[in-house]
């Protein structure tokens, strides 16, 4: 009987690591595919020039394969959006966490909730037909497809992460911190501003380095705004991401180019994995504390 | 045991890809070149097996440039070619077959009062050198470009015949055809190419050096946004039973409605 007990303890717990094991396999296929796929292309470009070349032209007749305006075009992209985004689901999220009714608490976290699930092609298609001919007439320029665009369908998409990541941060500051504050006699605003969001900073700062990590990685509804011109990032002309320029060539790519969009994919890969070191150093900063 | 496990997942990925490189075996018929006829050649390969079940058809996604030397040398039943054949190529021994016809239509916003423009014209507006509407006829209004992204069988095929490879200043680079219907719908100064099948009411396809594109016009040759799409062979050597069946299906009555679906003019 206790036998049986044991082997069957056995069973589940080999079932559950060689579970745990796929994810494991997964991240380490994916990076050792990336590395081995991406090399040889940066080796034949040379890293200089394919780092801070200006000019993509994959399949022009002398081909040249610079990534600078793509690796700027995301950092720039990805602070924008950070810009926009940050102040207001930092304080969408004080508002939710201390100050809101229940039953308005309610409504705005289900409406957080529905936008985090929105797929992202919904976001590109809103922006393709609503936002593009909105910046087109609002600013007089010829083509609404732009940096601009793509800043505020990503400042948007980040807003569900972090309005939760945030509350969650906030609803964690001990109550007694709040209540000697009150006691002290400050007001509840200031208690929210000068108590319980610097108790809560490093949540917070999580929540904006999620933010981040998502604004870098989306792909399809940017490329549905953003216009994948190869140029220098600009906030009204039309920009490709690095994102976008994986996606919007791999269908057709061959040879060299091919390979160049892998290490395109690799460098995405390094900027998200030091987002990650960033994201978890403040993750066990906060639990720490 | 971790490290088996390991061991275990690496072959099975390695064996998945290795099952994706070979799959030469003999009745098959394999066709290498163009990547803008992915498309038709798809529904072609697709219906044949279908018709065939014992024959396993096969699409290498090359370049036309590669299909016509891999028939050359002996690397593939059938090559596919977006461009005519050279008389060069033709000397060497390659017949080629026109499968289909592929119209590109210049397509701007349907309020556009521009309804004609030259193939000259055209090149200049793709190559940044008429920027304004009013230079053609049109609105006084800066010119939005909208083009396909880099490797795009119909980029390449606009390219190529307006003579603007490499030269193009698009202001945006769209990854497909839905997209570039959409985008000139939606902004008055844009210009766009598509495939002529794809093209609705939301936009207007005007007409070049005053030849109106439709099925009738591509197909004679008058409308010259257009490039044919061939079938590649040697003339001399004999195609395996299983390519000369295929070869005869694809030049056959019944193939022309699925060539036609996929958005272009079967020749016969």
């Amino acid at each position: 009987m206790k036998n049986k007990k044991q082997v069957f303890e056995t069973v589940i717990h080999g079932i559950f690591l060689i579970l745990g094991l796929i994810t494991v396999g997964s991240v380490l296929l994916i990076t050792v595919y990336l590395i081995i796929s991406g090399i040889p292309a940066i080796r034949e470009i040379g890293l200089v020039h394919f780092l801070f070349g200006k000019t993509w032209a994959s399949t022009a007749a002398t081909p040249s394969f610079g990534i600078l305006p793509f690796i700027l075009t995301s950092v720039y992209g990805t602070a924008g959006a950070i810009l926009l985004g940050v102040p207001i689901g930092f304080l969408t999220a004080v508002y939710l966490a201390k100050l809101a009714p229940p039953k308005m608490k309610k409504i705005v976290s289900a409406a957080v909730s529905l936008l985090a699930g929105i797929p992202s092609v919904v976001y590109g298609l809103v922006g393709m037909l609503v936002l593009i001919p909105g910046i087109r007439a609002l600013f007089h320029i010829p083509d609404g497809a732009s940096l601009l665009a793509a800043i505020i369908v990503l400042a948007i998409m980040i807003l569900p992460s972090i309005i939760n990541v945030s509350i969650t941060a906030l609803e964690a500051v001990p109550k007694e911190y709040e209540d000697a504050s009150l006691a002290l006699g400050a007001t509840p605003i200031e208690t929210y501003f000068r108590v319980s969001v610097p108790a809560a900073k490093s949540g917070i700062a999580a929540a904006v380095v999620l933010g981040v990590g998502r604004a870098i990685g989306e792909a399809m509804a940017v490329m549905m705004v953003a216009g994948n011109a190869s140029n220098m990032p600009s906030l009204f002309q039309s920009v490709r991401f690095l994102t976008t320029a994986v996606a919007s060539e791999m269908s057709y790519s061959s040879g060299l180019q091919q390979q160049a969009l892998f290490s395109i994919a690799l460098v995405l890969f390094l900027f998200i994995m030091l987002i990650n070191a960033i994201l978890n150093f403040f993750l066990k900063r906060s639990k720490e504390e | 045991m971790k490290k088996k496990l390991l061991v275990y997942a690496f072959a099975t990925a390695f064996a998945l890809f290795a099952l994706v490189g070979c799959s030469q075996k003999r009745n098959t018929v394999s066709t290498d070149g163009s990547t803008s006829m992915e498309e038709v050649i798809g529904v072609l390969g697709e219906a044949f097996m279908n018709d065939n079940p014992g024959i396993t058809f096969t699409y290498n996604p090359t370049g036309s440039g590669s299909g016509i030397q891999a028939v050359q040398e002996g690397r593939c039943d059938i090559g596919l070619s977006s461009r005519s054949l050279n008389d060069e190529e033709k000397a060497s021994g390659l017949t080629e077959t026109v499968l289909a016809y592929d119209g590109i239509a210049i397509i701007v916003h349907p309020e556009n009062p521009v309804t004609d423009l030259s193939l000259e014209q055209i090149a200049s507006i793709y190559k940044g050198e008429i920027t304004n509407w009013n230079e053609v006829g049109g609105n006084d209004a800066e010119i939005v470009l909208i083009g396909r992204e880099a490797g795009s069988g119909t980029r390449d095929g606009f390219e190529s015949i307006t003579d603007t490879e490499d030269a193009c200043k698009y202001r945006q680079e769209l990854t497909s055809t839905g997209d570039v219907l959409t985008t000139v719908a939606s902004n008055p100064d844009a210009i766009g190419y598509a495939s002529l099948a794809a093209v609705k009411d939301t936009v207007k396809a005007i007409s070049v050096d005053g030849i109106v594109p439709d099925e009738n016009t591509v197909k004679d040759g008058t409308y010259v946004v257009q490039r044919p799409f061939i079938l590649v062979t040697r003339t001399d050597g004999k195609l395996s039973d299983a390519a000369q069946k295929f070869f005869d299906f694809a030049t056959s009555e019944t193939a022309v409605s699925y060539i036609n679906s996929a958005g272009v003019v079967a020749a016969n």
